[in-house]
């Protein structure tokens, strides 16, 4: 989140869209009910389905899923054609008179795609500036040169007009309007809009382009940095935000470094092709200071047991274009590439995509290790519905862990916001928690590799593990203050450091003294640091996450003092946005930060530099202005509506492009395997009609690994059900509550149907064209079973649950630069229990 | 002690069921079996092991749109209450509160609060042969602590506090929603203590009586004819009579035994 929960409380328009927070972060509502009540907000809800969310907004407008950027994009083109847009800004802080490549072809001169397009992948020549010959790059302010960014802008929205978008999206056209009028009344100085996503967003063949196109509406807007603006992204999962932060995915190291490919060489290789350069002369380039975070990463590894470089080598590598994501993972494992597998608080069985792929894929290794609170349908796939445990060689061993409440450590909610918890209780029985399972699995691996070696023993042996100490109970225990210490980072050794921003000024550090900020990191190995963006976290004035302060001074619920936030506890990132020239607030009322004259004052300021220094706001991009035009990823420098891979249209209204180009396809031949089946991708598929999308419920918490064994949930949400429209169920005869089945291509599920009129068919270019949605929290071990089914240990639920995954239902189909899975469109049938 | 009452609006209600898990978890009621019947209310009515039930409610408006509500039931806990006054052995109690508390270890199981009630909110158990309801959480605010379902809520829906003060914020809530909004219970059995800002008509919603009030019969007998029975010789006779007269024979009552639900 680029804000902060408590600030939606600032916003004059929040548009929901993409996520349904009452139902999801029921806390969120706190907050936009304040902006409500106190500032007479407005509420805007845009989905398929009349949600929770829905029943509290102003507007509702539906929308077919999939269809966000044609929405979206509507939206550009209304705010460029009405001149709402926030001018001063987007001229100061964005991209927007960038001089692009004349050789750029947009999709609507280009088929449907942009130039470039070589197979599945863009050769991007022509996504690029014009530059001077010293390498500047060349500017209009004026924004009249038709090769200028806001040019482009305008021309490649110009096709997205709200006659075709209503056809795309099945929106109404009035609804359209409602909602493009009241999000683009937040172009004023004076107003702020913010917009709340999800998975709703994420989880396309075009995720991350549905969110860089509301980024471009927050640019327009002069959203971004703002009190009450800002895109938020709510995290599906309490640490979602700190699992990613500390390097959690394979393309990043902890702190968003990017993972070394086996090309680099040495770290000097690593370093220069991972820092950015400019020419700008005015931009500060954060990312100059890659190498200090490269090299602080990697003392945190080894410490000084080997040199950087050696540590260099160390680091396990990716191969040159690999991707090694979950479908890939699971990919793989199907084809039997694995031996082993920890999966480790996650249930794939029941979590991934085309889960009968990916509980077959279990099926093919040789062990897995399930650490986890309770059994679930990941340790016991081998005797879940259609398996034969006969069959199955794979050899399962089960780790009880302790629960978050049953050991002490930090989370990072959406926020950023990193807050130490405490243990309340013991974890029952053998139960631990997992720093000490890791412990103990550590220092049992090092000995195994210090007495009989094997490749890359050093990889492991030269690690430093200063997390805990072996007590007399023969065990490791893991101290979790250790580790956060070592995330903050610390001097190897005695130092005299200049002081950032003041030459010829130093400091002193002593070995061991905690590193103040990331500022001060080193990139010649003297400092160590486990993840840059969390520097000054633990420094001298010790666990800066369990601090508990609740002064505001800022008035707008900043709270400095409660917890920290990374980047060094600032609250709004991007803030320098949200003022002047001179330094003074776009809205005084709402001053996120503010120069007094000879220092800031607020929140943390963010790329500000003095004013008059020139310095553009946005530090992060080597050019220091923000992204309208964004050649940095696989599929588009502006997004470009695609349908979903499984869709209910003949073709793209928009183009002749069908589907996003640049996506990987599982079904062709070499990539996949026999079990990556489609529907509905070349032309319509009667066997599947109708859309479908996942979603979650408020007493259920992913795949109800959890929440299914709690009785009073499981009581108010007691199993799988579909939700379909008054029509749909009348086309079909089936009646509110009846058992149903839904089906793709790739597996059925059993559910409840919920008939409602909250689901509203689709009138899709005067075809009519419905949809359904289930929830994902369900899965089989926690329904009733014969009593020969339950083995002498197995815990048997209070109160059962009904269905299985709503993933053995979704594609194995990703996002072209992240490969999330598309789980929020795809297409199936609905037919009543015992009706073929 | 000021009074005090539960308000809940329903405008800012999200139906996240924070407070029925809060209900259920303070008084650690048992949960039952349940199956999906084609909506989100779960369980599907007031229980012996529900006394907060979270209903939600589906309607199309007139402009081809749907609303959806969420409305809390619990015991509205009314100052001139009906079930206390038919409760033969003090189970049923005004607490020092005014709200209505229940002490299962005196409940006869007759009944009679369950005929009585005005909002249908008393519920027999026959494995234990009681009747339970929603005590306002007695032990908590006996400790100076809140309801824990108005202690759950996220979004300021539901709150716990002064009479007079929140029934100054009920009454400014509806007239700043305006539409029709207004403000339900302070006007019936003397006031109740869960009072509603509600935005359709009563008759809209399920299960909530359109002009509750104490039923005339139970007026009649336990305010009028009892305190003269005193006085007369054949007081317990025409009791007897009046009460044969007003609520006919005796009958058995499965309609207003629980059933839990079961089967999967």
């Amino acid at each position: 989140m680029t804000n902060h929960w408590v600030d939606f409380r600032n916003s004059d328009v929040i548009l929901i869209m993409g996520s349904n927070p009452a139902s999801n972060h029921p806390v969120s509502f706190k907050w936009i009910q304040e902006a409500i009540d106190k500032r007479g907000a407005r509420l805007l809800c845009v989905d398929p389905r009349f949600t929770q969310s829905a029943a509290k907004a102003h507007v509702y407008a539906p929308l077919r899923s999939g269809t966000d950027i044609a929405f979206l994009g509507g939206m550009i083109k209304y705010i460029l054609d009405n001149n709402l847009y926030f001018a001063e800004y987007v001229k100061l802080y964005t991209n927007a008179s960038f001089l692009v490549n004349p050789a750029l072809k947009l999709p609507g001169d280009n088929n449907g795609v942009f130039s470039g397009l070589e197979g599945s992948k863009y050769n991007k020549d022509t996504w690029s500036y014009q530059t001077g010959g010293d390498g500047v790059i060349k500017k209009d302010p004026s924004f009249q040169d038709p090769n200028c960014v806001f040019q482009l802008l305008k021309k490649h929205y110009s096709r997205y007009n709200p006659d075709v978008v209503s056809k795309i999206c099945g929106t109404p056209k009035d609804k359209l309007l409602e909602i493009y009028k009241e999000y683009a009344s937040t172009g004023k100085p004076d107003k702020a809009g913010v917009e709340l996503y999800a998975m709703g967003w994420t989880q396309h063949t075009v995720g991350v382009q549905n969110i860089r196109t509301m980024c471009i509406i927050q640019l327009l807007l002069g959203n971004m940095g703002i009190a009450g603006g800002g895109v938020a992204a709510m995290r599906g999962e309490s640490n979602v935000q700190g699992s990613t932060d500390h390097g959690l995915l394979f393309h990043i190291w902890p702190g968003y470094l990017g993972t070394p490919t086996a090309s680099l060489k040495t770290l000097k290789e690593f370093n220069e092709k991972r820092t950015p350069t400019t020419k700008e002369k005015n931009s500060l380039n954060w990312w100059k200071n890659f190498p200090k975070y490269s090299a602080s990463f990697l003392r945190s590894m080894y410490g000084k047991n080997v040199t950087l470089e050696e540590a260099y080598q160390l680091m396990p590598k990716l191969d040159d274009g690999a991707n090694y994501s979950w479908l890939t993972i699971f990919d793989q494992m199907y084809k039997g590439k694995f031996t082993g597998f920890f999966a480790w608080g996650m249930n794939p069985a029941c979590s991934g995509a085309h889960s009968n792929k990916v509980r077959q894929a279990m099926g093919k290794l040789d062990w897995m290790v399930n650490v986890n609170l309770f059994d679930n349908e990941t340790g016991s796939f081998w005797r879940g519905p259609g398996m034969d445990p006969a069959k199955i060689k794979t050899e399962v061993f089960m780790l009880p862990c302790a629960a978050s409440m049953e050991k002490e450590g930090s989370l990072a909610n959406s926020s950023r916001l990193m807050q130490w918890r405490y243990k309340a209780v013991n974890p029952p029985g053998v139960a631990l928690p997992d720093g000490d399972i890791m412990s103990e699995i550590y220092f049992k691996v090092k000995e195994l590799y210090e007495k009989h070696g094997g490749p890359l023993k050093e990889a492991l042996t030269k690690i430093t593990w200063p997390y805990g100490k072996k007590t007399l109970d023969g065990h490791y225990h893991y101290d979790p203050h250790a580790v956060a210490k070592e995330i903050n980072g610390f001097f190897l050794e005695d130092k005299k450091v200049e002081v950032p921003n003041k030459k010829g000024e130093f400091k002193e550090f002593k070995k061991g003294d905690p590193v103040p900020t990331f500022a001060w990191l080193q990139d010649d190995g003297s400092t160590s640091s486990g993840c840059w963006v969390y520097c000054g976290s633990y420094a001298d004035k010790g666990n800066m996450a369990a601090r508990r302060g609740t002064n505001d001074a800022s008035g707008i619920g900043l709270y400095p003092e409660w917890a920290w936030t990374w980047p060094v506890n600032r609250r709004i990132i991007y803030n320098g946005a949200s003022v002047d020239l001179n330094g003074k607030p776009w809205d005084p009322k709402r001053p996120v930060i503010a120069w007094t004259g000879d220092k800031w004052v607020g929140d943390v300021p963010d790329g500000a530099g003095d004013p008059g220094s020139g310095r553009p706001p946005f530090i992060m991009k080597p050019d220091g202005v923000a992204s309208l035009f964004g050649p940095g990823l696989a599929d588009g420098p502006f997004p470009e509506h695609y349908e979903p891979l499984e869709c209910p249209v003949e073709k793209n209204l928009m183009s002749p492009q069908k589907n996003n180009p640049a996506i990987k396809r599982f079904d062709k031949p070499g990539v996949g395997s026999d079990m990556d089946v489609y529907s509905g991708v070349a032309s319509c598929d009667p066997r599947f009609p109708f859309i479908c999308s996942t979603y979650r419920v408020s007493e259920h918490w992913q795949t109800g690994v959890l929440t299914r064994w709690c009785p009073w949930l499981a009581e108010m949400q007691p199993g799988m059900f579909v939700e379909m429209s008054l029509e749909l169920a009348k086309e079909r005869n089936i009646k509110n509550g009846e058992k149903v089945i839904v089906k793709s291509p790739r597996g059925e599920v059993e559910a409840a149907a919920i008939v409602t009129p909250r689901f509203k068919p689709f009138n899709i270019d005067g075809n009519i064209v419905h949809e359904v949605g289930i929830p994902w929290h369900f899965g089989w071990i926690t329904q009733a079973r014969p009593k020969s089914k339950y083995g002498p240990v197995d815990k048997k639920p209070e109160v059962f649950t009904f269905g299985d995954a709503a993933n053995l239902l979704t594609p194995t189909i990703g996002d072209a630069n992240t490969m999330i899975p598309e789980s929020k469109a795809f297409m199936v049938n609905v037919v009543k229990k015992g009706v073929i | 002690m000021s009074e005090k009452i539960k308000l809940f609006d329903i405008s800012k209600c999200t139906g996240c069921r924070g407070c029925q898990l809060a209900c259920k978890q303070w008084n650690q009621l048992e949960a039952k079996q349940t199956r999906h019947t084609g909506t989100y209310q779960n369980p599907p009515d007031l229980q012996a092991n529900t006394y907060l039930l979270m209903r939600f409610q589906e309607m199309a408006d007139a402009k081809g749109g749907v609303k959806w509500f969420f409305r809390h039931q619990a015991c509205m806990h009314c100052t001139d209450a009906a079930c206390v006054k038919v409760c033969p052995s003090g189970a049923l109690y005004y607490t020092t509160f005014k709200t209505v508390g229940l002490n299962p270890s005196k409940c006869i199981a007759c009944k009679e609060c369950i005929a009585a009630c005005p909002f249908d909110i008393p519920r027999y158990d026959d494995k234990t042969d009681k009747i339970y309801k929603c005590d306002m959480c007695e032990s908590r605010l006996s400790n100076n602590l809140g309801p824990a379902c108005a202690k759950a809520c996220p979004t300021g829906a539901l709150i716990w506090g002064d009479k007079d003060t929140l029934l100054k914020l009920a009454y400014k809530r509806a007239k700043e929603l305006g539409d029709g909004a207004y403000v339900y219970g302070d006007k019936y059995v003397d006031g109740t203590h869960l009072v509603y800002v509600l935005q359709e008509k009563a008759s809209v919603y399920a299960a909530l009586p359109k002009s509750p009030s104490v039923p005339l019969s139970i007026v009649l007998w336990k305010d009028v004819l009892k305190p003269l029975s005193l006085l007369a010789a054949g007081g317990v006779l025409a009791g007897s009579f009046l009460h044969y007269i007003i609520h006919g024979p005796k009958t058995p009552d499965d309609d207003s035994v629980t059933k839990t639900e079961g089967g999967e």
